[in-house]
Protein backbone atom coordinates (compact mmCIF):
# COMPACT_ATOMS: atom_id res chain seq x y z
CA UNK A 1 0.00 0.00 0.00
CA UNK A 2 2.62 2.39 1.08
CA UNK A 3 4.94 1.38 -2.08
CA UNK A 4 2.23 2.72 -4.45
CA UNK A 5 3.51 6.68 -3.39
CA UNK A 6 5.80 7.62 -5.87
CA UNK A 7 8.11 10.93 -5.73
CA UNK A 8 5.92 13.10 -8.09
CA UNK A 9 5.21 11.88 -11.67
CA UNK A 10 8.37 13.19 -13.83
CA UNK A 11 8.55 11.47 -16.63
CA UNK A 12 12.36 11.54 -18.01
CA UNK A 13 12.72 12.50 -21.73
CA UNK A 14 14.90 14.85 -23.63
CA UNK A 15 12.82 17.43 -24.91
CA UNK A 16 12.80 21.05 -25.36
CA UNK A 17 10.32 21.85 -22.44
CA UNK A 18 12.19 19.59 -20.16
CA UNK A 19 14.89 21.69 -20.45
CA UNK A 20 13.63 24.72 -19.75
CA UNK A 21 13.84 27.20 -16.62
CA UNK A 22 11.91 25.30 -13.85
CA UNK A 23 10.51 29.13 -13.48
CA UNK A 24 8.78 29.29 -16.99
CA UNK A 25 7.18 26.01 -16.31
CA UNK A 26 5.71 27.80 -12.95
CA UNK A 27 4.58 30.76 -15.55
CA UNK A 28 3.41 28.07 -17.91
CA UNK A 29 1.23 26.82 -15.19
CA UNK A 30 -0.11 29.95 -14.22
CA UNK A 31 -0.89 31.64 -17.38
CA UNK A 32 -2.85 28.36 -18.58
CA UNK A 33 -5.08 28.36 -15.90
CA UNK A 34 -5.97 32.10 -16.28
CA UNK A 35 -6.14 31.16 -20.02
CA UNK A 36 -9.03 28.90 -19.61
CA UNK A 37 -11.02 31.59 -17.59
CA UNK A 38 -10.76 34.55 -19.77
CA UNK A 39 -13.80 33.45 -21.96
CA UNK A 40 -16.79 31.19 -21.83
CA UNK A 41 -16.42 30.33 -25.85
CA UNK A 42 -16.22 27.47 -27.66
CA UNK A 43 -13.28 29.21 -29.01
CA UNK A 44 -11.43 29.71 -25.26
CA UNK A 45 -11.53 26.22 -24.88
CA UNK A 46 -10.39 25.18 -28.96
CA UNK A 47 -7.57 27.56 -28.18
CA UNK A 48 -6.21 26.16 -25.41
CA UNK A 49 -6.65 22.66 -26.32
CA UNK A 50 -4.81 24.07 -29.83
CA UNK A 51 -1.68 25.23 -27.54
CA UNK A 52 -2.29 22.49 -24.54
CA UNK A 53 -1.66 19.76 -27.46
CA UNK A 54 1.09 21.47 -29.23
CA UNK A 55 3.27 21.86 -25.56
CA UNK A 56 2.18 18.13 -25.15
CA UNK A 57 3.83 16.78 -28.34
CA UNK A 58 7.19 19.18 -27.49
CA UNK A 59 7.33 17.25 -24.12
CA UNK A 60 8.01 13.64 -25.66
CA UNK A 61 5.62 12.29 -22.69
CA UNK A 62 3.64 9.55 -24.15
CA UNK A 63 -0.25 10.33 -24.06
CA UNK A 64 -1.12 7.58 -21.82
CA UNK A 65 0.87 9.12 -19.01
CA UNK A 66 -1.17 12.89 -19.40
CA UNK A 67 -4.27 10.58 -19.35
CA UNK A 68 -3.27 8.47 -16.20
CA UNK A 69 -4.35 11.34 -14.68
CA UNK A 70 -7.58 11.66 -15.17
CA UNK A 71 -8.46 8.93 -13.77
CA UNK A 72 -8.61 10.36 -10.71
CA UNK A 73 -10.42 12.71 -11.26
CA UNK A 74 -13.10 11.23 -12.85
CA UNK A 75 -15.65 11.58 -9.79
CA UNK A 76 -15.16 14.96 -9.47
CA UNK A 77 -15.75 15.23 -13.51
CA UNK A 78 -19.12 13.45 -12.97
CA UNK A 79 -20.37 15.25 -10.04
CA UNK A 80 -19.75 18.66 -11.78
CA UNK A 81 -20.95 17.58 -14.47
CA UNK A 82 -24.46 16.41 -13.19
CA UNK A 83 -24.87 19.48 -10.63
CA UNK A 84 -24.40 21.89 -14.00
CA UNK A 85 -26.83 19.44 -15.95
CA UNK A 86 -29.84 19.24 -13.35
CA UNK A 87 -29.11 22.45 -11.73
CA UNK A 88 -28.95 25.34 -14.28
CA UNK A 89 -31.77 27.34 -15.21
CA UNK A 90 -33.17 28.16 -18.66
CA UNK A 91 -35.01 26.68 -21.46
CA UNK A 92 -36.06 23.32 -20.69
CA UNK A 93 -34.56 20.48 -23.00
CA UNK A 94 -36.06 17.39 -21.09
CA UNK A 95 -38.69 17.18 -18.38
CA UNK A 96 -39.49 14.09 -16.85
CA UNK A 97 -41.26 14.34 -13.81
CA UNK A 98 -39.34 16.78 -10.74
CA UNK A 99 -35.60 16.65 -13.12
CA UNK A 100 -35.38 19.20 -15.71
CA UNK A 101 -32.90 19.02 -18.44
CA UNK A 102 -31.77 22.45 -19.73
CA UNK A 103 -30.27 23.74 -22.81
CA UNK A 104 -27.92 25.98 -20.69
CA UNK A 105 -27.26 23.25 -18.35
CA UNK A 106 -26.29 20.98 -21.09
CA UNK A 107 -24.08 23.73 -22.56
CA UNK A 108 -22.40 24.03 -19.29
CA UNK A 109 -21.78 20.88 -18.42
CA UNK A 110 -19.95 20.34 -21.34
CA UNK A 111 -18.13 23.44 -21.00
CA UNK A 112 -17.36 22.56 -17.32
CA UNK A 113 -15.60 18.85 -18.16
CA UNK A 114 -13.73 20.24 -20.35
CA UNK A 115 -11.87 23.40 -18.28
CA UNK A 116 -11.16 20.40 -15.52
CA UNK A 117 -9.79 17.81 -18.52
CA UNK A 118 -7.48 20.93 -19.62
CA UNK A 119 -6.72 22.03 -16.57
CA UNK A 120 -5.60 18.98 -15.08
CA UNK A 121 -3.54 17.97 -17.94
CA UNK A 122 -2.17 21.47 -18.05
CA UNK A 123 -1.07 21.32 -14.64
CA UNK A 124 0.38 17.94 -14.67
CA UNK A 125 2.93 19.01 -17.54
CA UNK A 126 4.37 21.22 -15.06
CA UNK A 127 5.05 17.76 -12.50
CA UNK A 128 5.14 15.46 -15.60
CA UNK A 129 8.49 17.57 -16.85
CA UNK A 130 10.03 18.93 -13.99
CA UNK A 131 11.81 17.05 -11.11
CA UNK A 132 10.44 18.16 -7.17
CA UNK A 133 13.86 19.24 -6.86
CA UNK A 134 13.74 21.77 -9.99
CA UNK A 135 10.34 23.19 -8.93
CA UNK A 136 11.88 23.88 -5.53
CA UNK A 137 14.53 25.89 -7.24
CA UNK A 138 12.14 27.21 -9.01
CA UNK A 139 10.26 28.36 -6.46
CA UNK A 140 13.02 29.55 -4.07
CA UNK A 141 13.82 32.04 -6.76
CA UNK A 142 11.19 33.29 -7.76
CA UNK A 143 9.72 33.92 -4.37
CA UNK A 144 13.15 35.42 -3.38
CA UNK A 145 11.67 38.77 -3.72
CA UNK A 146 9.90 38.01 -0.34
CA UNK A 147 12.91 38.31 1.31
CA UNK A 148 12.00 42.00 1.54
CA UNK A 149 9.84 41.29 3.88
CA UNK A 150 11.71 38.93 6.34
CA UNK A 151 10.01 35.67 4.45
CA UNK A 152 12.69 33.37 4.79
CA UNK A 153 12.29 31.84 1.66
CA UNK A 154 15.90 29.94 1.35
CA UNK A 155 15.05 28.00 4.66
CA UNK A 156 11.40 26.89 3.21
CA UNK A 157 13.13 25.48 0.09
CA UNK A 158 16.04 24.21 2.20
CA UNK A 159 13.28 22.40 3.74
CA UNK A 160 11.12 21.50 1.37
CA UNK A 161 14.86 20.21 -0.34
CA UNK A 162 15.72 18.11 2.62
CA UNK A 163 11.55 16.76 2.96
CA UNK A 164 12.34 15.32 -0.85
CA UNK A 165 15.08 13.67 0.30
CA UNK A 166 14.16 11.94 3.60
CA UNK A 167 10.61 10.88 1.93
CA UNK A 168 12.19 7.80 0.68
CA UNK A 169 13.68 7.03 3.77
CA UNK A 170 10.58 7.92 6.36
CA UNK A 171 8.76 5.41 3.94
CA UNK A 172 11.34 2.35 4.49
CA UNK A 173 11.21 3.22 7.89
CA UNK A 174 7.66 2.81 8.25
CA UNK A 175 7.50 -1.01 6.62
CA UNK A 176 10.62 -1.62 8.86
CA UNK A 177 8.08 -0.60 11.98
CA UNK A 178 5.07 -2.30 10.40
CA UNK A 179 7.11 -5.55 9.83
CA UNK A 180 8.35 -5.33 13.81
CA UNK A 181 5.19 -4.79 14.83
CA UNK A 182 3.55 -7.54 12.40
CA UNK A 183 5.83 -9.91 13.90
CA UNK A 184 4.25 -9.49 17.61
CA UNK A 185 0.65 -9.62 16.61
CA UNK A 186 -0.34 -5.99 14.89
CA UNK A 187 -3.03 -6.42 12.22
CA UNK A 188 -3.09 -3.52 9.58
CA UNK A 189 -4.74 -5.53 6.98
CA UNK A 190 -8.32 -6.59 8.30
CA UNK A 191 -11.15 -4.31 9.22
CA UNK A 192 -12.92 -1.57 7.81
CA UNK A 193 -11.11 1.79 7.21
CA UNK A 194 -11.56 3.01 10.45
CA UNK A 195 -10.01 0.12 12.42
CA UNK A 196 -7.13 0.23 9.77
CA UNK A 197 -6.53 3.58 9.97
CA UNK A 198 -6.72 3.01 14.18
CA UNK A 199 -4.45 0.09 13.43
CA UNK A 200 -1.69 3.09 11.67
CA UNK A 201 -1.89 5.34 15.18
CA UNK A 202 0.82 3.02 16.89
CA UNK A 203 3.06 3.51 13.80
CA UNK A 204 3.44 7.20 14.56
CA UNK A 205 5.25 7.32 17.57
CA UNK A 206 8.10 5.34 16.52
CA UNK A 207 8.39 7.06 13.44
CA UNK A 208 7.86 10.28 14.77
CA UNK A 209 10.75 9.50 17.50
CA UNK A 210 13.10 8.35 14.58
CA UNK A 211 12.39 11.75 12.53
CA UNK A 212 13.14 13.81 15.71
CA UNK A 213 16.27 11.69 15.68
CA UNK A 214 17.32 12.03 12.07
CA UNK A 215 16.67 15.94 11.80
CA UNK A 216 18.55 16.41 14.87
CA UNK A 217 21.68 14.18 13.46
CA UNK A 218 21.08 16.13 10.12
CA UNK A 219 21.05 19.41 11.85
CA UNK A 220 24.29 19.07 13.29
CA UNK A 221 25.50 17.51 10.07
CA UNK A 222 24.56 20.57 8.03
CA UNK A 223 26.03 22.96 10.83
CA UNK A 224 29.54 20.59 10.35
CA UNK A 225 29.35 21.52 6.79
CA UNK A 226 29.55 24.96 7.50
CA UNK A 227 25.64 25.87 6.83
CA UNK A 228 25.08 29.19 8.02
CA UNK A 229 21.88 30.12 5.80
CA UNK A 230 22.11 31.66 2.25
CA UNK A 231 24.41 34.21 3.48
CA UNK A 232 28.04 34.28 1.01
CA UNK A 233 26.10 30.57 -0.64
CA UNK A 234 26.78 29.71 -4.16
CA UNK A 235 25.44 27.37 -5.83
CA UNK A 236 26.97 24.56 -7.87
CA UNK A 237 23.75 24.60 -10.47
CA UNK A 238 22.16 28.18 -10.29
CA UNK A 239 19.03 29.01 -12.67
CA UNK A 240 19.79 31.04 -15.21
CA UNK A 241 17.82 32.36 -18.28
CA UNK A 242 19.24 30.95 -21.62
CA UNK A 243 17.58 32.14 -24.93
CA UNK A 244 15.08 29.64 -24.75
CA UNK A 245 14.40 30.51 -22.05
CA UNK A 246 13.13 33.73 -23.26
CA UNK A 247 11.88 32.78 -26.33
CA UNK A 248 9.22 30.31 -24.12
CA UNK A 249 8.05 33.28 -22.15
CA UNK A 250 7.40 35.29 -25.25
CA UNK A 251 5.19 32.38 -26.94
CA UNK A 252 3.17 32.21 -23.24
CA UNK A 253 2.74 35.74 -23.62
CA UNK A 254 1.87 35.69 -27.08
CA UNK A 255 -0.84 32.83 -26.52
CA UNK A 256 -2.08 35.05 -22.97
CA UNK A 257 -2.69 38.06 -25.53
CA UNK A 258 -4.26 35.87 -27.97
CA UNK A 259 -6.59 34.52 -25.72
CA UNK A 260 -7.87 37.74 -24.02
CA UNK A 261 -8.74 39.21 -27.68
CA UNK A 262 -10.38 36.33 -28.53
CA UNK A 263 -12.57 36.95 -25.53
CA UNK A 264 -13.02 40.24 -25.92
CA UNK A 265 -13.47 40.06 -29.48
CA UNK A 266 -16.05 36.91 -29.53
CA UNK A 267 -18.98 37.50 -27.50
CA UNK B 1 52.73 20.83 15.13
CA UNK B 2 49.87 19.80 16.44
CA UNK B 3 47.14 20.35 14.69
CA UNK B 4 44.47 19.75 17.29
CA UNK B 5 45.06 20.89 20.67
CA UNK B 6 43.17 19.95 23.74
CA UNK B 7 44.05 21.61 27.41
CA UNK B 8 42.08 20.53 30.75
CA UNK B 9 38.82 20.19 28.32
CA UNK B 10 35.96 19.35 30.64
CA UNK B 11 32.34 18.64 29.52
CA UNK B 12 29.26 18.78 31.58
CA UNK B 13 26.04 17.74 30.22
CA UNK B 14 22.87 19.19 32.20
CA UNK B 15 19.82 16.77 32.99
CA UNK B 16 16.39 18.28 33.56
CA UNK B 17 13.34 16.86 34.78
CA UNK B 18 10.17 17.88 33.84
CA UNK B 19 10.19 20.62 35.87
CA UNK B 20 13.22 21.85 34.23
CA UNK B 21 14.90 21.55 37.56
CA UNK B 22 18.73 20.25 37.36
CA UNK B 23 18.65 17.10 37.96
CA UNK B 24 21.92 15.99 37.63
CA UNK B 25 25.12 16.74 36.17
CA UNK B 26 26.71 14.31 34.03
CA UNK B 27 30.47 14.75 33.11
CA UNK B 28 31.27 13.50 30.13
CA UNK B 29 34.94 15.08 29.64
CA UNK B 30 36.51 15.53 32.77
CA UNK B 31 40.37 16.93 32.16
CA UNK B 32 41.69 16.25 29.50
CA UNK B 33 45.28 17.08 27.67
CA UNK B 34 45.84 16.05 24.14
CA UNK B 35 47.46 16.85 21.25
CA UNK B 36 47.52 15.49 17.59
CA UNK B 37 50.21 16.13 15.56
CA UNK B 38 49.40 17.06 11.64
CA UNK B 39 49.16 14.27 9.40
CA UNK B 40 48.89 11.63 11.80
CA UNK B 41 46.13 8.72 12.24
CA UNK B 42 44.94 8.79 15.45
CA UNK B 43 42.29 6.25 16.56
CA UNK B 44 40.24 7.09 19.97
CA UNK B 45 38.39 3.66 21.30
CA UNK B 46 36.18 3.56 24.17
CA UNK B 47 33.15 1.62 24.88
CA UNK B 48 29.65 3.66 24.90
CA UNK B 49 29.66 6.23 27.23
CA UNK B 50 33.04 6.85 27.42
CA UNK B 51 33.37 10.73 26.33
CA UNK B 52 34.58 9.92 23.15
CA UNK B 53 31.92 11.11 20.58
CA UNK B 54 31.62 14.42 22.99
CA UNK B 55 35.05 14.91 22.37
CA UNK B 56 34.99 14.46 18.86
CA UNK B 57 32.66 17.52 18.34
CA UNK B 58 34.35 19.41 20.44
CA UNK B 59 36.84 19.70 17.99
CA UNK B 60 34.51 20.47 15.37
CA UNK B 61 32.84 23.51 17.17
CA UNK B 62 29.49 21.95 17.45
CA UNK B 63 29.99 21.99 21.46
CA UNK B 64 31.47 24.43 23.50
CA UNK B 65 34.15 23.40 26.63
CA UNK B 66 32.35 23.93 29.77
CA UNK B 67 36.55 24.21 31.32
CA UNK B 68 39.40 24.24 29.26
CA UNK B 69 40.15 24.68 25.64
CA UNK B 70 40.01 23.37 22.31
CA UNK B 71 42.29 24.63 19.55
CA UNK B 72 42.35 23.44 16.42
CA UNK B 73 45.16 24.81 13.64
CA UNK B 74 45.84 27.40 16.23
CA UNK B 75 42.27 28.54 16.42
CA UNK B 76 40.71 28.59 19.53
CA UNK B 77 36.42 26.63 19.31
CA UNK B 78 35.08 28.91 21.68
CA UNK B 79 35.74 32.30 19.44
CA UNK B 80 32.33 31.79 17.37
CA UNK B 81 33.22 33.96 14.65
CA UNK B 82 35.70 30.84 13.80
CA UNK B 83 33.72 28.21 14.08
CA UNK B 84 32.92 28.47 10.15
CA UNK B 85 36.80 27.74 9.59
CA UNK B 86 37.21 25.32 12.56
CA UNK B 87 34.43 23.30 10.43
CA UNK B 88 36.45 23.80 7.06
CA UNK B 89 39.94 22.26 8.24
CA UNK B 90 38.23 20.44 10.63
CA UNK B 91 35.41 18.03 8.73
CA UNK B 92 32.88 15.47 10.50
CA UNK B 93 31.87 11.83 9.39
CA UNK B 94 28.56 10.91 11.37
CA UNK B 95 27.84 7.57 12.35
CA UNK B 96 24.38 7.18 10.78
CA UNK B 97 24.80 7.39 6.49
CA UNK B 98 21.65 8.82 6.01
CA UNK B 99 21.04 11.11 8.29
CA UNK B 100 24.14 13.40 7.17
CA UNK B 101 23.48 13.20 3.25
CA UNK B 102 21.56 16.39 2.05
CA UNK B 103 21.27 16.78 -1.63
CA UNK B 104 19.00 14.70 -3.31
CA UNK B 105 21.59 13.87 -6.00
CA UNK B 106 25.37 12.61 -5.28
CA UNK B 107 26.86 15.93 -6.61
CA UNK B 108 24.21 18.29 -4.74
CA UNK B 109 25.73 16.59 -1.76
CA UNK B 110 29.47 17.04 -2.23
CA UNK B 111 28.38 20.91 -3.23
CA UNK B 112 26.56 21.09 0.05
CA UNK B 113 29.98 22.34 1.81
CA UNK B 114 31.67 24.31 -0.13
CA UNK B 115 28.31 26.68 -1.78
CA UNK B 116 27.96 27.11 2.30
CA UNK B 117 31.53 29.00 2.39
CA UNK B 118 30.89 30.69 -0.88
CA UNK B 119 33.29 29.37 -3.13
CA UNK B 120 33.07 30.93 -7.06
CA UNK B 121 30.59 28.47 -9.15
CA UNK B 122 33.04 27.92 -12.00
CA UNK B 123 35.54 26.10 -9.00
CA UNK B 124 32.45 24.05 -7.42
CA UNK B 125 31.87 21.82 -9.93
CA UNK B 126 36.07 21.09 -10.31
CA UNK B 127 36.21 20.31 -6.37
CA UNK B 128 33.56 18.55 -6.85
CA UNK B 129 35.05 16.04 -9.48
CA UNK B 130 38.34 16.05 -7.24
CA UNK B 131 36.34 15.18 -4.14
CA UNK B 132 34.44 12.36 -5.34
CA UNK B 133 37.70 10.99 -7.10
CA UNK B 134 39.67 11.05 -4.30
CA UNK B 135 36.99 9.02 -1.98
CA UNK B 136 36.76 7.31 -5.11
CA UNK B 137 33.05 7.41 -5.73
CA UNK B 138 33.39 9.41 -9.58
CA UNK B 139 31.02 6.85 -11.32
CA UNK B 140 27.90 7.54 -9.12
CA UNK B 141 27.82 11.72 -9.28
CA UNK B 142 24.09 11.91 -10.93
CA UNK B 143 23.24 8.89 -8.89
CA UNK B 144 20.62 9.36 -5.91
CA UNK B 145 21.77 8.46 -2.74
CA UNK B 146 18.89 6.50 -2.12
CA UNK B 147 20.15 4.17 -4.21
CA UNK B 148 24.07 3.81 -2.68
CA UNK B 149 25.15 1.25 0.32
CA UNK B 150 25.83 2.46 3.43
CA UNK B 151 29.75 1.83 2.39
CA UNK B 152 28.68 3.68 -0.66
CA UNK B 153 26.62 6.46 1.17
CA UNK B 154 29.73 7.28 3.52
CA UNK B 155 32.07 7.39 0.96
CA UNK B 156 30.11 10.20 -0.44
CA UNK B 157 30.32 11.92 2.68
CA UNK B 158 33.75 11.66 3.04
CA UNK B 159 33.67 13.46 -0.08
CA UNK B 160 31.49 15.73 0.82
CA UNK B 161 34.07 17.13 3.92
CA UNK B 162 36.91 16.80 0.91
CA UNK B 163 35.19 19.36 -1.28
CA UNK B 164 35.87 21.56 1.52
CA UNK B 165 39.76 20.72 1.46
CA UNK B 166 40.15 19.94 5.10
CA UNK B 167 43.44 19.82 7.06
CA UNK B 168 41.83 17.18 9.31
CA UNK B 169 38.79 14.05 9.16
CA UNK B 170 37.03 13.67 12.13
CA UNK B 171 35.02 10.35 11.89
CA UNK B 172 32.45 9.58 15.14
CA UNK B 173 32.00 5.69 14.77
CA UNK B 174 31.64 6.15 10.80
CA UNK B 175 31.59 2.17 10.23
CA UNK B 176 28.81 1.69 13.44
CA UNK B 177 26.04 1.06 10.92
CA UNK B 178 28.13 -0.81 7.71
CA UNK B 179 28.49 -4.28 6.81
CA UNK B 180 31.85 -6.09 6.87
CA UNK B 181 33.19 -4.68 3.23
CA UNK B 182 31.28 -1.73 3.61
CA UNK B 183 33.70 -0.95 6.50
CA UNK B 184 36.65 -2.20 5.31
CA UNK B 185 35.63 0.12 2.08
CA UNK B 186 35.55 3.34 4.03
CA UNK B 187 38.38 2.71 6.45
CA UNK B 188 40.47 1.96 3.20
CA UNK B 189 39.50 5.24 1.94
CA UNK B 190 40.48 7.38 4.77
CA UNK B 191 43.42 5.49 5.31
CA UNK B 192 44.64 6.33 1.63
CA UNK B 193 43.75 9.87 2.36
CA UNK B 194 46.26 9.67 5.40
CA UNK B 195 48.38 8.41 3.07
CA UNK B 196 48.52 9.94 -0.07
CA UNK B 197 47.30 13.45 0.68
CA UNK B 198 48.55 13.84 4.64
CA UNK B 199 45.14 14.35 5.68
CA UNK B 200 45.05 13.91 9.49
CA UNK B 201 42.35 11.86 10.44
CA UNK B 202 40.86 11.57 14.13
CA UNK B 203 39.03 8.23 14.11
CA UNK B 204 36.52 7.26 17.11
CA UNK B 205 35.25 3.79 17.03
CA UNK B 206 34.82 0.43 19.35
CA UNK B 207 36.04 -2.03 17.18
CA UNK B 208 39.78 -2.71 18.22
CA UNK B 209 40.13 -4.05 14.36
CA UNK B 210 40.00 -0.54 13.04
CA UNK B 211 43.42 0.54 15.11
CA UNK B 212 45.38 -2.20 14.33
CA UNK B 213 46.67 0.15 10.95
CA UNK B 214 46.80 3.60 13.17
CA UNK B 215 49.80 5.42 14.35
CA UNK B 216 48.82 6.11 17.34
CA UNK B 217 45.61 4.42 19.80
CA UNK B 218 44.15 6.66 22.70
CA UNK B 219 41.85 4.96 24.91
CA UNK B 220 38.86 6.85 26.88
CA UNK B 221 36.94 5.22 29.55
CA UNK B 222 34.75 7.55 31.95
CA UNK B 223 35.90 10.86 30.02
CA UNK B 224 39.19 10.62 30.97
CA UNK B 225 42.05 8.85 28.32
CA UNK B 226 43.49 5.99 30.09
CA UNK B 227 45.74 4.46 27.27
CA UNK B 228 47.94 6.53 24.88
CA UNK B 229 50.78 4.86 22.44
CA UNK B 230 51.42 3.36 19.28
CA UNK B 231 49.06 -0.09 18.28
CA UNK B 232 51.88 -2.45 19.15
CA UNK B 233 52.21 -1.09 22.78
CA UNK B 234 48.85 -0.43 23.51
CA UNK B 235 47.63 -4.26 22.11
CA UNK B 236 50.42 -5.75 24.27
CA UNK B 237 48.36 -4.53 27.56
CA UNK B 238 45.33 -6.94 26.95
CA UNK B 239 44.71 -7.45 30.67
CA UNK B 240 44.31 -3.38 30.58
CA UNK B 241 42.19 -3.40 28.02
CA UNK B 242 39.69 -5.57 29.32
CA UNK B 243 39.76 -3.55 32.48
CA UNK B 244 37.83 -0.66 30.17
CA UNK B 245 35.62 -3.26 28.84
CA UNK B 246 37.54 -3.40 25.28
CA UNK B 247 36.91 -6.27 23.11
CA UNK B 248 40.26 -7.39 21.75
CA UNK B 249 41.28 -8.51 18.45
CA UNK B 250 41.06 -12.57 18.47
CA UNK B 251 44.11 -12.67 16.80
CA UNK B 252 45.77 -10.14 19.84
CA UNK B 253 44.20 -12.37 22.20
CA UNK B 254 45.49 -15.94 21.21
CA UNK B 255 48.62 -14.55 20.98
CA UNK B 256 48.34 -13.12 24.46
CA UNK B 257 47.06 -16.38 25.76
CA UNK B 258 49.29 -18.62 24.16
CA UNK B 259 52.50 -16.49 25.39
CA UNK B 260 51.06 -16.51 29.01
CA UNK B 261 51.18 -20.55 28.81
CA UNK B 262 54.74 -20.04 27.69
CA UNK B 263 55.33 -19.80 23.93
CA UNK B 264 57.93 -17.57 22.99
CA UNK B 265 56.14 -14.94 21.18
CA UNK B 266 56.56 -11.46 20.84
CA UNK B 267 54.34 -8.50 22.38
CA UNK B 268 51.50 -6.49 20.56
CA UNK B 269 50.78 -9.45 17.70
CA UNK B 270 47.97 -7.47 15.52
CA UNK B 271 47.39 -9.28 12.76
CA UNK B 272 47.20 -13.04 11.14
CA UNK B 273 50.28 -12.81 9.22
CA UNK B 274 52.15 -11.57 12.03
CA UNK B 275 50.85 -14.40 14.38
CA UNK B 276 51.91 -17.04 12.27
CA UNK B 277 55.43 -15.78 11.16
CA UNK B 278 55.80 -15.30 15.00
CA UNK B 279 54.71 -19.09 15.66
CA UNK B 280 56.68 -20.48 13.29
CA UNK B 281 59.56 -18.22 14.51
CA UNK B 282 58.87 -20.01 17.95
CA UNK B 283 59.03 -23.03 16.70
CA UNK B 284 62.61 -22.72 14.71
CA UNK B 285 64.14 -21.31 17.60
CA UNK B 286 62.68 -24.11 19.81
CA UNK B 287 64.26 -26.29 17.79
CA UNK B 288 67.37 -24.69 17.60
CA UNK B 289 67.21 -24.86 20.77
CA UNK B 290 66.68 -28.72 21.57
CA UNK B 291 69.17 -29.27 19.11
CA UNK B 292 71.73 -26.91 21.19
CA UNK B 293 71.08 -28.93 24.47
CA UNK B 294 71.84 -32.42 23.04
CA UNK B 295 74.43 -31.19 21.53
Amino acid sequence: MIRDITLGQYYDADSVIHKLDPRVKLAFTIIYIVSLYVGNTVWTFLGAAAFLCVVIALTKVPVRFMLRGMKSILVLLIISALFNLFLVSGEPLIQWKFITITKEGVRMAGLMIVRLILLVMGTSLMTLTATPNELTDGLEKSLSFLKIFRIPVHAFGMMMNIALRFIPILIREVQQIMKAQEARGADFESGGLIKKAKAMVPLLIPLFVSAFRRANDLAQAMEARCYHGDEGRTKLHPLKYQKRDLIAYLILLLYLGAMIAQAVLIR
Amino acid sequence: MAIIEIQKLTHEYKEYDEENREREVVRALSDVNLNIEEGSFVVILGHNGSGKSTLAKHVNALLMPTEGAVYVCGKNTAEEADSWKIRKDAGMIFQNPDNQIIGNVVEEDVAFGPENVGVPQDELSERVAMALEKAGMEAFRMESPNRLSGGQKQRVAVAGILALKPKCILMDEPTAMLDPSGRREVLNTVHELNRKEGITVLLITHYMEEAVRADRVIVMDEGHPVMDGTPKEIFARVDELKEYHMTVPCVTELAYELKKAGVALPDGILTKDELADALLKAREDSKEQSGADKA
